[in-house]
């Protein structure tokens, strides 16, 4: 990929992450939300991880963007009220946060084996998605099992927690 | 030539994102967005590095595999925490953390 191309994906999901923690409103956060998805699922397909990106698209841009804003219409919530700052708590946080772009920065200057160029792959005789699904059900199969209960067991909670009486 | 680095500096700027946003706002939908974010720049590091860790002139599907059960967790812990958000409003009336301090010392 070339890198101009990365720059723009890279700058379209940090952007539109930023819109999503300034904005008030919060359909316009879920909104940017999904294009900063979009983005991320293109930066997987530079990688080569086109299973990864497809899902990307598939689960968090389609089905979990949708439940956001599903709940944010049914709980009808308005564009929030200007109101000052906790400033304590908004220096703290921001000094947090400038120490832990530092660190960051520092880290990945420093880490000298990322400088190199990616190394070469084959053209793969199967696609990555053979690779993952042969090796999901080979070498994964219990955890795939466990994650299935475990998707089974969310929906049965989701069911109770909206009863109205909890008994 | 984009490398591994480049890749990194921008997880890591998601994430850093992410955690401005659970810091600062007060909205519990838009925190639990923020956390969303966070959770999604790891799998872009671990797929990053699964691309540079070629063996057998193939990337490493390991790291793969593990965003894929990053990403159904996710799913399962967003169904769940929306239905807890839901269930909080009708209890309370409310979507702000600061009117939530029952549990405050």
């Amino acid at each position: 990929m070339a890198p101009i191309v990365f720059w723009i994906f890279v700058i379209l999901m940090l952007g539109f992450g930023l819109s999503v923690i300034v904005s008030r409103n919060p359909v316009t956060s879920a909104l940017s939300l999904v294009v900063s998805f979009i983005a991320l699922a293109a930066l997987y397909v530079s990688l080569g991880a086109f299973f990864i990106g497809v899902i990307q698209i598939l689960v968090y841009a389609g089905a979990v963007m949708v439940l956001f804003l599903f709940i944010i219409m049914l709980l009808d919530l308005r564009v929030e009220i200007r109101k000052r700052m906790n400033l304590p708590a908004v220096s703290g946080g921001t000094i947090v946060i400038i120490l832990f772009i530092k660190i960051l920065f520092d880290v990945c200057y420093s880490f000298n084996g990322g400088h190199a160029e990616f190394p070469a792959v084959s053209v793969a005789t199967h696609g990555d998605v053979w690779t993952i699904g042969t090796m999901i059900f080979r070498y994964y199969n219990l955890p795939l099992q466990i994650v299935g209960t475990l998707i089974l067991v969310a929906s049965i909670g989701v069911v109770i927690l909206s009863k109205r009486e909890l008994k | 030539m984009v490398t591994l680095n480049d890749y990194l500096l921008a997880s890591g700027l998601l994430f850093s994102l992410g955690f401005a946003g659970v810091l600062l706002r007060r909205n519990i939908i838009v925190i639990y967005m923020a956390l969303e974010l966070m959770l999604n720049a790891s799998a872009l590091a671990l797929v990053g590095f699964s691309r540079f860790h070629v063996r057998d002139g193939l990337p490493d599907y390991n790291a793969q595999i593990f965003v894929f059960f990053i990403i159904t967790v996710a799913a399962a812990e967003v169904a769940v925490g929306l239905a807890i958000i839901v269930a909080l409003f009708r209890a309370r009336q409310t979507t702000r953390v600061e009117d939530l301090t029952s549990l405050r010392f």
